[in-house]
């Protein structure tokens, strides 16, 4: 378990500083809005495909502090894996907010919300951008 | 004489929360007493109540019914039956708009409404609009939202208003509307007004018959009753004329297989199927418990409050409030740079309870430019002494311990 004080040094700086927060006007770019019905969250999240690997990964719009800090760190996470890694990632993220088994060495940073569980008014937050990255993915190969 | 230490007593909640309750807008706690009416009915009254011929039913069916004269005295109407019991505030509203706005409005008609109304209020017109082609218009307010009655009488000069639907203290922004004047301008042109009292008549004296409005809802839930029971107050003759969203057992006096039916008189023809016979029982108790404080020394307490809570949040620079004018003890704000939910977390890890959110009133948006916000809502039984805790926790706030508070 990461102590609290690392926990939230990463959160700060994914919120204060996050590396893949920017408007992407790309058509490669596949997109998903999503909004929470009960937080200020509202963000679109954009990846690009390269045959089945995730290039790139971006979101923008308005977010609180857990959903801006866990839609970067999540996206950082699956750029440049595989699409079967980036799902392995997603499915141990929502198995930890879940309260399932999973394994942390794969989360790496987003170990950060070991305990966003115990929270479950902002389970929503924390979840939000790795939702529309799903439905991403899921577009990508139903396509 | 008002005395908060001896009300707080009544109230197990207060010390079994575990946090000081500033939600008081969402719901209130309940008095002992109240609590007590409830379980007695489990206890020693379970029956059904208007279908048994047996002593047990028609003592609990009296005091059910005796019930609508305790709410005539609470809202001073003239008439007992002019009381329906639904199943709370959203209830209500939906009753007028499907009871008597399906069947009264039609094209060309405008059903007069605002912006900072709760969804309860909005939706159900919405509907109505859809299925009568009657237009909604909205009230310009002034600045902040606060309302002119100018403006107001604006919107009846081409004569369509038909009926103004308009929430009587706007639960975000706590303020007051001039609902005596809003009825009398609404009359002037011949329209009705169907008042939303869920945040009025918890809080002050709402006589009807001083204000002339034609229907009143609220609910019980935030009187210090039970939940899953509210009030249709409607004039006797608007009732009759109205057509009830439900059917079933106990609304109905007779029907034949070629489809006739003859419903009851009003109150009864609204209340099909067993009612939430409890809640009524309790919410008896409440008006009585709130009758007995008296309804102007909450509302000079509450103002008290309301006050100090508004002179405490200024002392900080990084608080912004959006209703510092606010008629009631409902205050809205935000910590500058950091989210309203990020704040309630905040708050909810130092054991404060309060929402945070656009609090039902999606519209609003357009009048006060934000779109979230925390809000504090005290009641009667909240103190100074709690207000000076929550300002010192505010004071410590920071983005860090926001985070910390979530994780």
């Amino acid at each position: 378990m990461m102590d609290k004080e690392f926990k939230r040094e990463i959160m700060m700086d994914h919120y204060t500083h996050p590396r893949n927060k920017r408007e992407v006007n790309d058509e490669n770019y596949l997109k998903k809005h999503n909004a929470s019905d009960s937080c200020i969250d509202d963000i679109t999240v954009y990846m690009l495909f390269d045959g089945d690997v995730v290039k790139d990964v971006a979101f923008d719009g308005v977010g609180c502090t857990i959903c801006t800090a866990s839609t970067d760190i999540i996206a950082d996470l699956i750029k440049d894996k595989t699409i079967e890694e980036a799902k392995e990632i997603l499915r141990n993220y929502y198995a930890m907010v879940d309260e399932e088994e999973y394994d942390e060495d794969i989360l790496e940073e987003a170990n950060a919300f070991d305990t966003l569980s115990k929270q479950a008014n902002r389970i929503k937050c924390g979840t939000i951008g790795i939702h529309a990255m799903s439905d991403i993915i899921k577009q990508y190969e139903e396509r | 004489m008002f005395n908060v230490e001896k009300i707080r007593n009544d109230f197990p909640m207060i010390k079994n929360a575990g946090c000081i309750y500033f939600d008081n807008s969402a719901t209130s706690f309940k008095p002992q007493c109240v609590i007590d009416r409830v379980s007695e009915y489990y206890t020693n009254e379970n029956c059904n109540i208007h279908r048994g011929d047996y002593d047990l039913s028609v003592k609990v069916s009296k005091e059910y019914d005796d019930t609508r004269k305790t709410i005539k005295k609470f809202i001073n109407c003239r008439d007992k039956n002019e009381i329906v019991f639904t199943h709370g505030a959203t209830s209500s509203l939906n009753t007028v708009a499907y009871g008597y706005g399906l069947s009264h409005l039609s094209k060309g008609d405008v059903i007069l409404t605002s912006q900072v109304e709760h969804a309860s209020n909005i939706l159900p017109w919405f509907r109505v609009s859809d299925l009568t082609e009657a237009e909604i218009r909205y009230i310009p307010f002034d600045e902040d939202a606060k309302f002119n009655l100018e403006k107001y009488e604006e919107c009846f000069k081409d004569r369509k208003v038909k009926i103004v639907s308009l929430t009587y203290v706007s639960n975000v922004m706590g303020y007051k509307y001039p609902m005596k004047d809003i009825v009398r301008i609404a009359h002037k042109y011949g329209a009705l007004v169907n008042c939303d009292g869920a945040q009025a008549v918890p809080h002050m004296k709402v006589d009807v018959e001083d204000l002339d409005v034609d229907f009143l809802s609220f609910s019980s839930h935030k009187m210090c009753g039970p939940a899953g029971i509210g009030v249709l107050y409607a004039k006797y003759k608007l009732l009759q004329d109205m057509d009830p969203v439900w059917l079933g057992g106990g609304s109905n006096a007779r029907f034949k297989s070629d489809k006739e039916l003859i419903l009851k008189e009003s109150p009864d023809k609204f209340e099909s199927g067993s009612p939430c016979i409890e809640g009524v029982l309790g919410l008896d108790v409440a008006a009585r418990y709130l009758m007995d404080i008296g309804m102007e020394n909450i509302e000079a307490y509450e103002s008290e409050l309301s006050e100090y809570l508004v002179h405490r949040l200024s002392e900080l620079k990084n608080v912004h409030i959006y209703n510092r004018n606010t008629d009631t003890a409902i205050v809205s704000f935000n910590v500058d740079g950091i989210f309203a939910q990020d704040t309630a977390c905040y708050l909810n890890a130092n054991k404060f309870a309060l929402r945070s959110g656009n609090h039902c009133a999606k519209l609003l948006i357009d009048l006060i430019g934000t779109n979230e916000s925390v809000r504090a809502s005290l009641y009667f039984y909240n103190t100074k002494e709690e207000i000076d805790r929550f300002v010192e926790c505010l004071k410590d706030i920071t983005l860090e311990k926001c985070i910390e508070a979530a994780i």
